[in-house]
Parts: C-alpha cells; structure tokens; sequence
C-alpha cells in the first residue's frame, strides 16, 4: 500500500497499483461528522476537481464530499449502501467512498503528504 | 456569534469536563452529543436512561387566584380546571390562530402555576404575559433555575433511589420533591417518548444532582442531537420548525391540545386569541396540515425538502426530517396539501434532484411508553 495523501477537506486518497486512485476520509473526518447513517455515492463518470461527488448523511446532518482531482469515477464502495456505519468504524480501511482515474496522474503526489496533514489538525486544534 | 456571547446553562462546566460537543443553541452554548454519539445516545436512552440538561428553557411561576382565568385568555386549553398536581401540554395562539409558543402548565396549588416554555421564546413569551395578564397576576420568571429531564425506562429506577414517591407518580403528575436534600419540582413527562421525569432545580445545586444521577449505572449524558432524533421519533413537535405563528393548531394536527372546555362547543368555549379562525379551521377544513412522513429508501429527508405528487406537483415540505436510529429508518413530519394526507397517500421529496419516494405514516413512528399506572 502506496503512502496516503490527504486534502484540507479531510480526504484521503491512496494511488493503487492499477493507477486508479482510492479516495475516504479520514478519521478526524468521521469522528466529527458522528454517527453515518447514510452515504450517496458519485455516478461512475467524469468530475472535475471541487464537484460534489458523494454525500454524507449524519443523523444530524449532510456534509457534502468534493471531488479531490480532476478524474473518472470508475468504481464505487457497494457496501455501504448496507453499511454506512463502516465510514466510522474502518475509515481508511472499509469505510473507502470511490476509486477514480486522475486526468493528470502526478497530480496525487502534490496533495498534502502525512506529515503536512497532521500539521493542518494540529493548526485547526489551536485556532 | 462567538462562544463568549452565548449564555451557559449551570452544568456547562459538566459538559465540558464530560467532553461534549458544544454549538450555539437558542442563545446558549450546549452540548450537542457526548463522547458516545448521537446514535448510542438515542439508543441507551429508549433502552436505559438519559440525563439531558435542557436549562436553556424557560420556566416561569404565575400566581393569585385568577392566575388560571388569566392564562386561560391566552391559550385554547383548560386551566381553570387543571387539577393540582398535574401538568398539561398547552400553546400561545396569536389573533390569527398561530401558534407563538407551545408549553407546558403545571398547577402547584395555592393558585400557583408552574409554566416551562421554549428557549428561544422565553423573553417573548414574558413579554406577552407582562402585557396580556401582568394586572390579574403575579408573573415571576425563574429563568435562573435549571431543568434536568431523565427519561427512559429506566428512569424511574433511578430517580427513586433519591426520592421512592415519584414511582407512584404517572404520566404528566407533577410534585415538589426533595431531591439530595434540595426542594425541586418533578414531573412525570419529557420529550423522547419514553417514561421519564422533568426536575426543575435551583441553579447552584443543579451540578449535585447531575453528578448523582450520572453516577448511577443506567444513566448517560444525553445530548440535544439524540433529544431531537428521540422527539422526532416519538411524532412530538418542535416549535419553529412543526409549528410556528404562520401555523394553528388545526394545521399543525395538534386538536387533540384544545381542551373539551375551550372548544365551539365548550363549556368555556373561545376566549383565547384566534379561537373564531381555528373554530372555522375545524369545522371547515385546512389547505393543509401536518402529517408523518416515512421515506422508502435508506436517504433522510431533511427539513426543507420540497414534496411533490406523481404528476411531479409540489404539494408541501418538510418541517422535521433524519435517521430514527430506533427505527433504523429515516422519519419525517411535513405540511401536505390536506388532499394529500390520507394515512398510505405515496409522495416524494426532492432531495438534491432527485425523487425520493415517501408515505404518510402515522405518528409516533415508535410507541410512545409513558406511565400511566
């Protein structure tokens, strides 16, 4: 498994061997978002970079998920039709949203790397 | 606004320390959900129980001996016959039939009532009082005061290891009770749906009790995520979203809260403000009223979304919609042209574009348990 980039919007994104991207979000992410109780995910097509891809359904609320890159959706997580608790149990893990092709592959490496990611939580824990 | 200018209830130095989650809320800074989450949260309370600070609302005391008379001018409800000890579910209606507020009224006796209305109506709900009856009774507002509610089968348990009277208490009782020492107002009622109590506390010993009661092994610190989610549940309405001052009781599906007494054909008939316009709403009809609404797919419904027929004709919204994690579905509540309102009726709602297809149900979504011996 390839080192995980992230973006402010709390996304993870993994570059798999197949040159498709895998995108979730990340533990902070799902601890503030709470309890998930149901997951809208993108149709399997083009997005650009910033559209609204997918929709997280807390009991309270819906947060909206961004497109990280410019890309083809080309495969979704069926299960969290199911089971949408898996975004808070196994974030990183089970709880994956979509895999996609980036229009610029070398465009993952310049989103934010482990290290920068944390600095961002630790900036937002301050502020 | 900023968290310095939010008032603070007398346990938010509890919630902290139990690390809740805090959001602005009618003016106060209160905890939304604890470490456990809204979901758990909602779960323990239906299956053990939940302690909720919801000192945020307003409690006002009315006394002399036309304190009822009074307050009668000012709500479609019996007061004059209001027994003591008891409580009943009432509502301000404006001169137009809709609703300013909706509250709670206890009779204390010695011709002494007890009101608990909403937060973020308090102050104009004083203000409505101080004008309309300030000359036929004294009107002490006790908005220093706190209110716990602990609610859930459990509940009772509980609470009668401090105090063994309040397991003989039944639904919507009400009785000074003393609580670790301390002289408090409890009521059999809350807003979940389950069996519970309502314990209206002075300030500065609301934290004891707080602590005494989470210390007791079926409780948890319940936050407003769950208290909505459980309210909602239970088909119970929330003032400003299921009702409000463009809404009468008649829209709103709240008759069953006129008493006997007050309505067309009463003993007390009228005599409260737009009594004419929600007579001729329940003789001749609404345009439209509140139903319960049960969305087919796994998607909530949220408040706002729009409502169409098959044809693809809007015919109402939603007032109060997401996840009934007792249910394990999403529940809704929404104004419907009455046409529409048939138990059954199939609907949609637009929910980012799309139709989502919903039917309305009946409320509760979940049975209500109160106690009522």
């Amino acid at each position: 498994m390839s080192e995980l980039r992230f973006t402010v919007e709390h996304e993870w994104l993994r570059q798999d061997a197949d040159g498709l991207v895998t995108v979730g979000i990340t533990a902070y992410a799902q601890e503030a978002l709470g309890d998930v109780v149901f997951v809208q995910l993108p149709d399997l097509q083009n997005y650009a970079e910033g559209a609204e891809v997918a929709v997280l359904e807390s009991v309270k609320a819906a947060s909206n998920i961004a497109m990280p890159l410019d890309g083809e959706v080309l495969e979704i997580n069926p299960e969290l039709e199911a089971s949408p608790e898996l975004v808070n149990q196994d974030p990183l893990g089970q709880g994956w949203f979509f895999r996609f092709r980036p229009t610029n592959a070398s465009a993952v490496a310049d989103l934010l790397d482990q290290a920068a990611y944390e600095r961002l939580l630790n900036a937002n824990a301050d502020a | 606004m900023t968290t310095e200018t939010l008032a603070k209830t007398p346990l938010h130095a509890l919630h902290l320390e139990l690390g809740a989650r805090m959001v602005p809320f009618a003016g106060y800074d209160m905890p939304v959900q604890y470490p456990l989450g809204v979901m758990k949260e909602h779960l323990h309370t239906r299956e053990a129980a939940g302690l909720f600070d919801v000192s945020h609302m307003g409690q006002i005391i009315l006394r002399g001996p036309q304190a009822a008379a009074a307050l009668e001018r000012l709500v479609p409800v019996d007061i004059v016959d209001l027994p003591v000890g008891m409580q009943r579910y009432a509502m301000f209606t404006d001169d137009q039939g809709g609703i300013l507020d909706d509250l709670m009224v206890a009779n204390l006796g010695d011709d002494t009532l007890f009101l608990v209305v909403n937060a973020a109506c308090k102050h104009q709900d004083l203000m409505h009082l101080q004008l309309q009856i300030a000359s036929q009774c004294q009107i002490e507002p006790c908005f220093d005061r706190a209110l716990l509610a602990l609610q859930g089968p459990q509940a009772v348990d509980v609470l009668a290891r401090l105090a063994p009277e309040v397991a003989k208490m039944t639904f919507m009782q009400f009785a000074p009770v003393r609580l670790l020492g301390v002289d408090c107002f409890v009521s059999r009622s809350g807003y979940t749906g389950e069996d519970g109590y309502e314990i209206s506390v002075p300030a500065a010993h609301a934290e004891a009790l707080a602590r005494s009661l989470l210390a007791e092994p079926e409780v948890a610190a319940i936050g407003l995520g769950a208290r909505d989610s459980l309210r909602l549940e239970a088909g119970l309405c929330l003032y400003g979203h299921d009702m409000s001052s463009s809404t009468t009781p008649i829209e709103a599906s709240l008759l069953w809260a006129i008493s006997k007494a007050r309505r067309a054909d009463g003993a007390r008939a009228g005599g409260f403000p737009g009594a004419e316009r929600i007579f001729a709403q329940q003789q001749q009809g609404v345009a439209s009223k509140r139903v319960g609404l049960l969305p087919q797919e796994r998607v909530p419904v949220r408040e706002g979304a729009e409502i169409v027929d098959a044809d693809g004709n809007v015919i109402g919204s939603v007032c109060s919609g997401g996840f009934g994690p007792t249910l394990g579905a999403p529940v809704a509540m929404g104004y419907l042209q009455s046409s529409h309102t048939a138990l059954d009726t199939p609907v949609w709602a637009m929910v980012r574009g799309k139709r989502v297809a919903m039917k309305v149900a009946k409320t509760p979504f979940v049975p209500q348990r109160y106690y009522r011996g």
